[in-house]
């Protein structure tokens, strides 16, 4: 179809004859990838999800005056299973961590992540806590950060558009939806004596072989 | 009084060795005589219970030498002394006298400032607290907690568990020797972030890469992670040692439950949340179910548990106001104040004139936002789907939007100091807050109450639901408006009065139903006499000189000299209340929050018993919790 968007000008089509005279009018061409991207740009479902302050200022976007709806994204839904978007909207403590991992798992493909504010981009003003994760990042992968402490609604409708940008420019030929073989998971992280992220339990394992080279026993008095 | 006492008043002897461990660069002398006077009342208590027993303890209240006497003591308190409320309870590691204080503090629910009293126990876990439940049940969770971050024992308590972390979370993370795995320094600003003038990420400082810490030889291939427990066990039991009378769980299939209608049925276990939409966050409840009657609930909290307590020790006094925004983030302003007064009693300065109503202008605007949002998101949770709620985001954008034009920031105002405020209010600023308090707001109000207090199916889901009296409601520490909303006049603007609150003509609005339908009426009530405090404040503020807000120098370091404090305010979710523990250095020894929303969570349980599913989310809206102040 972009070959014949390419090599055919537009002219040509609404004079060929297979196009019947009232429709002449009525026909446009594009590709099916731009097609697509339209239709999926401007119908996101976000899963209705808040974590701290940031849900706040996201439920503010999505009421009375900033007015999601305009861009399509209005649709919240409280089952991952129906959403396409995941606003991690707030500080990710480590009790909770394992929990969004499992509700991202849970989503369909294909699937958004927006970190919103500066805990879910970073840890934020808390990243030296010890039940914080220093970002969502360090699990999910993260299509769109957006700076603030709380980002203010502007900003996280801006975080929109850029998503929108990103999903205009993915193509079917190449997104890994529709590849073959399984969808990524994201292995549940185990709460443990302290966050456990499977995907190092090897290096975890050759750690408490060799215990000597482990120096990260700070929880004894270093003073 | 000081001179009668022996300057040892603490159980573990003390040398008066230099306090080196906890806080290296802390300039720790506390001074001789700091030993607190007794009050009246507590002379009463001394001489009931004897000068062994009965000491005065540094800076404030009286220490309880024994630990083991503390429920007889706090049962005197209650029962003879007329100090019928637990306000807070914490717990303060004093690492280089080998000691945790815990810390109590109880009210007249008449008013009048709270009465404090410690007990020391060794910090190798040896000896155990007997538990304050049976004397306040409001203990259950602050026990909990304190159990959970300085791993202080209680006995007798009816679920120790932890609360904030996880079972099998390695170490007492509150503990002043317990390091994070990004510890940098015991006080900011720390120069590991800069060292030599590049900056460094925590990522490339610490061994796992990571913020994590796993103890040396921790194997995950034998470890078994139980982080919840045995809180299903627990649930399956019945009873779970509270006072309570909960049937156990019957798990056989003929059992017959309910019997009126004759149908066999089977209790179930469900988890509603973390990621629940009626939750207001991330709070879990786990509910055991027969057919849609709840006949027992457990909170499971800490999924927002941000290390507030922790990070505010490392930071500066001053660093701490911001992080106050992040406490309860819809009233971002109200949590500043009961900082900054907690501190400036301390520091032993007031505020400007003007600087004072200022405060009092923000925070009675934050209190009209708040139960507007309160008042929308209770609709929600009646599945008034985002109708009323959106009218109401509608007025408190208005609100925000002057919060916006004054401080900077729609939510997080950082706007309190230390003497003062930030930034005052401009001519046009300030006929703007009385445009929306003279004109803009009141209409708003009426709108509300012509759309939902007369409303049939609001009435039918809300009268009778959630009810506790108000014996039960002063047992379990409630407050704010879902104590007055069961006809208890406690108000900390009026029982304890702090900043000029004493000045203006207000109301303290009671109602007597006690349910969810008073809570939301007394939220309604709540915001016209706000609106009294304010026409008042707004026309009062006139007389101070513009541009006054801020007594003696604007500061960045400040010296609090050492002592304690527990200041509280009436934000609009309850007391709160700031514990706060100086040793003259530069941060916090001791930074603690007496969160309201944690403690009104307590009686949750009580409340949904005998309560359909669908109510427990109604009664859960009407407490009007906020996560980032439950968790911290």
């Amino acid at each position: 179809m972009a070959e014949l968007a390419t090599n055919q000008p537009i002219e040509e089509i609404k004079n060929d004859p297979r196009v019947p005279p009232e429709l002449n009018n009525n026909v446009f061409i594009t590709t099916l990838d731009k097609l697509y991207n339209w239709g999926r740009k401007r119908s996101m479902w976000p899963m209705l999800f808040g974590l701290a302050c940031c849900a706040i200022e996201m439920i503010c976007t999505a009421a009375s005056r900033h007015d999601l709806a305009r861009f399509g994204w209005e649709l919240m839904r409280p089952s991952p299973r129906q959403a396409d978007l995941m606003i991690v909207s707030g500080t990710v403590t480590k009790k909770m961590v394992p929990q969004i991992v499992r509700l991202y798992n849970q989503m369909p493909e294909p699937r958004y992540v927006i970190a919103m504010g500066a805990c879910a981009t970073s840890g934020g003003p808390f990243k030296e806590g010890y039940n914080v994760v220093s970002g969502i990042d360090k699990f999910l992968p993260v299509d769109v950060y957006i700076p603030g402490c709380p980002p203010r609604p502007e900003a996280l409708l801006h975080g929109f558009t850029k998503l929108q940008e990103k999903i205009e420019k993915q193509s079917l030929r190449s997104v890994s939806w529709y590849r073959k073989g399984e969808a990524t998971v994201v292995p549940v992280p185990v709460l443990g004596p302290d966050l456990i992220d499977l995907r190092r339990s090897q290096e975890i394992v050759a750690r408490a072989l060799a215990p000597q080279t482990a120096p990260a026993a700070s929880a004894e008095p270093t003073a | 009084m000081a001179e009668t006492t022996p300057a040892a008043a603490t159980p573990t002897p003390t040398k008066p060795a230099p306090k080196a461990a906890p806080a290296a660069k802390h300039t720790d002398k506390k001074p001789a005589g700091t030993l607190a006077t007794l009050t009246p009342e507590m002379m009463v208590v001394q001489q009931h219970f004897g000068e062994a027993l009965i000491q005065p303890a540094p800076y404030e209240g009286f220490l309880v030498t024994d630990p083991a006497k503390v429920r007889d003591v706090a049962l005197f308190l209650r029962d003879e002394l007329g100090f019928e409320t637990l306000s807070n309870q914490t717990a303060v590691d004093y690492l280089a006298e080998n000691a945790i204080e815990i810390v109590y503090h109880v009210s007249h629910i008449q008013g009048g400032k709270p009465l404090c009293f410690k007990t020391r126990i060794p910090r190798d876990e040896s000896v155990a607290v007997p538990s304050l439940t049976p004397v306040y049940p409001g203990a259950e969770f602050q026990e909990r907690e304190i159990y959970d971050l300085y791993g202080a024992r209680f006995s007798d308590h009816p679920d120790l568990r932890r609360i904030l972390m996880w079972e099998g979370f390695n170490g007492w993370p509150m503990r002043r020797d317990w390091k994070e795995a990004y510890y940098e320094g015991d006080t900011k600003p720390f120069d590991s972030r800069w060292p030599g003038g590049n900056h460094k990420l925590a990522e490339e400082r610490v061994p796992w890469a990571d913020n994590i810490n796993l103890p040396p030889g921790f194997d995950p291939a034998t470890y078994v992670a139980n982080p919840d427990g045995n809180i299903y066990e627990s649930m399956l039991e019945g009873g779970n040692g509270h006072d309570l009378e909960v049937p156990p769980l019957d798990t056989g299939a003929d059992a017959v439950i309910g019997s009126s209608s004759g149908l066999k049925t089977d209790q179930i276990i469900v988890n509603m949340g973390p990621q629940h939409p009626s939750t207001h966050g991330v709070l879990r409840m786990v509910v055991r179910i027969d057919g849609e009657t709840i006949t027992d609930l457990k909170l499971v909290l800490g999924y927002l548990h941000r290390n507030h307590e922790k990070i505010g020790e490392r930071n500066t006094w001053l660093h701490n106001i911001p992080y106050t925004d992040r406490l309860d983030y819809i009233c971002g302003m109200a949590n500043e104040m009961g900082y900054v007064i907690g501190v400036e009693r301390m520091m032993g300065i007031k505020p400007t004139e003007r600087a004072e109503y200022l405060r009092v202008i923000m925070a009675e605007l934050t209190r009209i936002q708040s139960h507007f949002w309160a008042i929308g998101f209770l609709l929600n949770d009646l599945g008034a789907f985002y109708t009323p709620a959106l009218y109401f985001i509608t007025e408190r954008d208005l609100i925000i939007d002057l919060f916006e034009s004054v401080t900077g920031s729609r939510m997080m105002c950082n706007y309190m100091r230390f003497g003062g405020v930030a930034r005052d209010f401009t001519p046009e600023q300030l006929a703007r807050a009385r445009e929306l308090v003279f004109e803009r707001i009141p209409r708003a109000i009426d709108e509300l109450e012509r759309l939902l207090s007369d409303n049939e199916i609001i009435k039918a889901r809300t009268i009778g639901v959630g009810y506790m009296s108000a014996e039960r409601s002063i047992a379990y520490s409630l407050t704010g408006p879902c104590l007055r909303a069961v006809g208890v006049p406690y108000d900390i603007r009026r029982a304890d009065p702090y900043s000029i609150y004493d000045r203006f003509d207000f109301d303290i609005p009671v109602l007597y139903g006690g349910d969810v339908y008073d809570r939301y009426r007394i939220r309604v009530l709540e915001m016209r006499q706000s609106l009294r405090i304010l026409e008042q404040a707004l026309n009062q503020i006139d007389q101070t000189p513009a541009g006054d807000i801020q007594a003696g120098k604007k500061a960045y370091n400040h010296r609090v000299p050492a002592g304690q404090t527990y200041a509280r305010v009436e934000t609009p979710k309850g007391e709160l209340g700031f514990y706060l523990v100086s040793d003259g250095g530069q941060n916090p020894y001791r930074y603690h929050v007496r969160s309201s929303s944690f403690i009104n969570l307590t009686s949750m349980r009580e409340m949904t018993i005998g309560q359909k599913v669908a109510d427990a989310v109604v009664i859960l809206g009407s407490l009007d919790i906020v996560l980032g102040e439950v968790d911290r």
